[in-house]
């Protein structure tokens, strides 16, 4: 029903960028997740949009109508925003029962153009002509029912929100921000307060509340897993900085940095330094994990000249961005995690054009005797439906993933080697992507 | 849509308004009577302009400048006093099984909300020249009591009725210093005695502080205590104040003050004192477990309880003493208790001072009205709307500790004696009416609602009225509808502390009544000088029994969570 656009949009206060330059299209009927670490300005980026937060500068429109911009002078106030917004706790008013906290809404709305369906939809038209009106008592019933159906409240309805389960609140609320009609919905952190089993199951509900309703729906998470499943495009925030806005799989796939390909996937990805040089037929002959010797060979061919110019110029634009105030949140590179067995001294040399980091998904760490790389099992972690294992290789740990009840003695020795051709290389300098592609042991 | 400095989006909404409101009323009723004041300690119908005259009439009269000493007297030694009996207090409190811990409690807190010339009164009917014990004591021994009048009697008085201060600050920091800090210094070997002194005690310094600076507040600004308690020329500034109102005449009160500006001075400079002593010692500490109570049995536990017993009911005295005393038939002025039970003061009541029980609860009730409405006001700014005017408001929230009730009485009284002349000649005034009584009492008594509005909503997640922004109600609506409802049960707790304050307020009263707006505490307070006890007493028992019930309708109502402080 509406698309969103934000357009360089920037919160500080002080030195402070909660949210950096951001821009962003979320189109009609999407299912957008803001994810990144706690603090990182994705759920001030969702209040702004929703006008419960106001933006230092920038501009964003929804469904065609500018509801802020720093330029012009305009701020339409939250209540004249129509986005419905889901709060974490659900905010729900304890004097209320549930019928009242859904009607509260319907009952303030006075403007012309209103109707209600047979089912019980509200259709609301503000720019139509004629006289500005209030829901009557039977439409406000109508729409309270129709609702309370969706989410499967309706046996509730006289009760208090205190004598409800964490569950039946989360619909309750549900239910009270989808009656006025909502061009958007926005969903922060839904369920986080509920137990493992009924987040599970709310995501389905989500999912199927998102199709039936047709509305766009942007979800503030900060659980890679919801993301990954939920949304049809993920957008990953870290530091009040946009790090990646693509489709779920392709941010776990062709992750832009180290820093998303950490982020995104449990177990997390493998990472390990690299250091060699590009051959003539595009391949990259490096050494790793203490004297393996291995080739990485791209999927698709890459100028690593060219590619380094053009990421250079990048951040180089980044940083020459006209800021008003010092920004004290620093962007330091992020610091990818290596899993070692013991702690080692960090190597104090400066880093230069042949240093790569690998990253190897848990998937494609293959336990077979004829492996190219020895290792000892560290740890193992049977679930049922699969194992983690640990692989101890010298001092470094890999983290290995295998489908069925597989049990591994810890001590045990095994070989192991690196599948297919979804591993990613990065350039340490940067900790940008370079290609994704195959690493084929010497 | 307006637009602000640097191309900002700026739009007007409720809140802006009630900001608005808020500073014009304290500006008219606060700011602008002070700024009068001021200005007229500058002039003198003895000196021409602006001038001196006051200040220095003040500084070479040993009239005037002994009440000073005096005034610091008297507030100094009960602040002493108050520190030394209500820390051992709050420590027996939270760390000992006492008996009876609630009772005790509660009575404490009793002792405090009522009017301090109060327990004067009824000390000098147990210790006064003809006081029942001090007759007692004569006729049986011969033995000359002290004197309870002057210094020394005023002292007493103060720290038995302020002491509850230092006890409340301070037991609430004991209860919340983690039981580790404690047991640490236990493990490392420290006795009981040393670690409270080492470690207990240095940790909660700035509770301490904050008491005694109520203690001091409190002795400095208290017109009562020193009126009944003064014999012979004993004065104080706010008695001085009064009698320099009092005897100039057309409502020139160049004098008083000048004198008032003395007292707001040194209050100012404690407060800026204590702030600066306790802002280099604040510990902030997050007490996850807190300390562990010790439990003893039998004779141990008597021992404990003894003290905490002793000190309550000590201080609870003169509540008892005259709710007793209103039933003793009276000769002149004098209690003959050998003659037993009377209803005859009541009925005194019922013939001529049934005006100035209405108007304390008319008054009070009407000015309870606007506490709220502006309190429940001023808290949500406070907590949620602070912007660049937060630090403003806070300060005239501290605005009450440091002008003391009669300086605004004063204040009141020279700002709107004059308002101009009306079309029929007459002097248009405020001063005389009930409306300035209960607008003093709206101003002085707003701060505890505040407190414990914006305490109760700072613990309230704000998405709660996003939620209801969201859905399309105006801020306004989302106040009123939303908002306001939650915040009512720590508004209405806070209200009614503010309610007993105003029932029991003297000192701004004493300066602003006139025969048709005189309060209880007034008439109170005037029998019991013309030492008509026996009304006076009927009259405080009403007092005390009101405000006894109100306290303890808030404590059940809010389980002992509200602070009274």
């Amino acid at each position: 029903m509406a698309r969103i656009e934000l357009t360089h949009v920037t919160k500080r206060w002080g030195g402070f960028y909660a949210v950096d330059d951001l821009s962003l299209l979320i189109d009609d009927n999407a299912f957008v997740t803001l994810l990144g670490p706690s603090g990182c300005g994705k759920t001030t980026t969702l209040r702004m949009i929703a006008g419960l937060e106001t933006p230092t500068t920038g501009k964003i429109v929804i469904d065609g109508v500018t509801v802020f911009d720093s330029d012009a002078g305009i701020n339409i106030p939250a209540n004249k925003r129509r986005v419905g917004f889901l709060f974490q706790n659900y905010a729900l008013w304890p004097n209320m029962t549930v019928y009242q906290n859904i009607a509260f809404g319907l009952s303030n709305i006075r403007e012309a153009g209103l109707s209600v369906t047979a089912e019980g939809e509200l259709i609301r038209n503000p720019e139509a002509k004629g006289e500005a009106r209030k829901l009557t008592k039977e439409e406000i019933d109508k729409i309270v029912a129709r609702v309370s159906a969706i989410v499967k409240i309706q046996p509730f309805m006289e009760r208090y929100p205190g004598e409800l389960s964490g569950g039946q609140q989360q619909r309750v609320a549900i239910a009270r921000t989808l009656a006025p009609s909502p061009r958007v919905l926005f969903m922060d952190e839904p369920l986080s307060n509920l137990d493992a089993k009924l987040r599970l199951e709310m995501r389905s509900e989500l999912q199927r509340l998102h199709l039936s309703t047709g509305s766009t729906f942007v979800y503030v998470t900060h659980d890679q897993m919801e993301a990954m499943t939920l949304a049809t495009r993920i957008c990953l925030i870290d530091n009040g900085v946009l790090q990646q806005y693509d489709e779920p799989l392709t941010v776990y796939n062709r992750p832009n940095n180290t820093f998303v390909a950490d982020f995104v996937g449990n177990p997390a990805i493998n990472f390990m330094n690299a250091r060699g040089t590009q051959q003539a037929d595009g391949s990259f002959r490096v050494k790793l994990l203490d004297g393996y010797e291995a080739s990485f060979i791209p999927n698709e061919k890459v100028d690593i000249d060219s590619w380094y110019a053009a990421a250079e110029k990048d951040i180089a634009a980044f940083r020459a961005k006209e800021r008003p105030a010092e920004k004290t949140n620093k962007d330091v590179p992020f610091k990818y995690p290596i899993a070692t067995v013991t702690d080692t001294a960090e190597e104090k040399r400066e880093l230069d054009r042949q240093d790569w980091v690998i990253g190897v998904r848990p998937e494609f760490i293959r336990i077979s005797e004829d492996g190219p790389i020895e290792g000892e099992v560290f740890s193992a972690m049977p679930t049922g439906m699969e194992t983690t294992v640990r692989i101890r290789v010298g001092n470094y740990l890999l983290t290995g993933v295998v489908f069925g009840g597989v049990t591994y003695k810890i001590g045990q020795k095994v070989r192991i080697g690196f599948a297919g051709d979804g591993a990613t290389l990065f350039s340490r300098v940067n900790g940008r992507l370079v290609c994704c592609g195959e690493v084929r042991m010497a | 849509m307006l637009k602000g400095r640097k191309g900002q989006p700026f739009y007007r909404d409720f809140w802006f308004w009630v900001k608005i409101l808020i500073f014009v009323v304290f500006l008219l009723f606060l700011v602008y009577p002070f700024y009068t004041l001021v200005v007229n300690s500058f002039f003198s119908t003895k000196a021409e302009g602006v001038t001196l005259y006051n200040f220095q009439r003040f500084c070479q009269k040993k009239y005037y400048y002994q009440a000073l000493g005096n005034s610091l007297k008297i507030s100094l030694i009960p602040t002493l006093l108050s520190i030394l009996i209500g820390v051992p207090m709050a420590y027996l409190m939270t760390r000992f099984n006492i008996a009876g811990k609630i009772f005790w409690h509660v009575l404490i807190i009793l002792s405090l909300m009522c009017p301090p010339f109060l327990g004067a009164y009824s000390w000098i009917i147990l210790f006064g020249n003809a006081g029942i014990v001090t007759k007692f004591l004569t006729g049986l021994f011969g033995f000359q009591m002290p004197s309870i009048y002057g210094q020394g009697g005023i002292c007493a008085v103060f720290t038995l009725k302020l002491f509850p201060y230092v006890y409340l600050y301070v037991s609430g920091a004991m209860g919340s210093i983690d039981r580790s800090v404690e047991e640490c210094a236990e493990n490392l070997g420290s006795g009981k005695l040393r670690r409270l002194l080492t470690v207990t005690v240095p940790v909660v310094t700035p509770s301490i502080a904050a008491g005694a600076l109520m203690v001091f507040m409190t002795a400095l600004a208290d017109y009562g205590t020193p009126g009944i308690l003064a014999g012979g020329d004993f004065r104080t500034l706010p008695t001085l104040i009064y009698n320099e109102y009092l005897s100039e005449t057309g409502g020139n009160a160049n004098l008083a003050s000048a004198i008032s500006m003395i007292i707001v001075v040194i209050a100012l400079l404690i407060l800026f004192l204590q702030k600066a002593w306790v802002a280099r010692k604040n510990y902030t500490m997050s007490a996850l477990r807190p300390p562990q109570i010790t439990e003893y049995h039998g004779v141990k536990r008597f021992w404990v309880t003894l003290p905490v017993a002793l000190v309550s009911l000590i201080a609870f005295i003169p509540q008892m003493v005259v709710v007793f005393c209103s039933f003793v038939k009276t000769n002149y002025s004098n209690f003959v208790f050998e003659e037993g039970f009377t209803l005859e003061h009541y009925a005194e009541l019922g013939r001529g001072l049934t005006s100035q029980i209405s108007n304390t609860f008319v008054y009070s009730t009407i000015a309870i009205l606007f506490i709220l409405i502006l309190g429940i006001l001023m808290s949500y700014v406070i907590v949620r709307r602070r912007g660049k005017t937060g630090g403003a408001l806070d300060m005239l929230m501290m605005a009450p500790y440091v002008i003391p009730g009669s300086v605004l009485g004063l204040c009141y009284i020279v700002a709107f004696n004059n308002l101009g002349t009306g079309a029929d000649g007459t002097v248009i005034k405020l001063t005389g009416t009930a409306a300035i009584i209960i607008i003093s009492m709206i101003i002085r008594k707003m701060p505890y609602t505040v407190r414990s509005g914006s305490a109760y909503l700072m613990q309230m997640d704000p998405s709660v009225e996003e939620a209801s922004i969201n859905l399309g109600v105006s801020p306004m609506k989302t106040f009123l509808k939303v908002t306001a409802r939650l915040m009512l049960p720590g508004v209405l707790s806070g209200a009614i502390i503010s309610w007993v304050t105003c029932i029991n307020e003297l000192s701004t009263s004493i300066m602003l009544y006139t025969g048709k707006t005189m309060t209880i505490t007034v008439a109170a307070y005037t029998n019991i000088v013309r030492n008509s006890v026996g009304t006076g007493a009927a009259l405080a028992s009403i007092l005390t029994v009101t405000s006894g019930v109100l306290l303890v309708i808030v404590f059940r109502a809010s389980k002992g969570k509200v602070s009274f402080v």
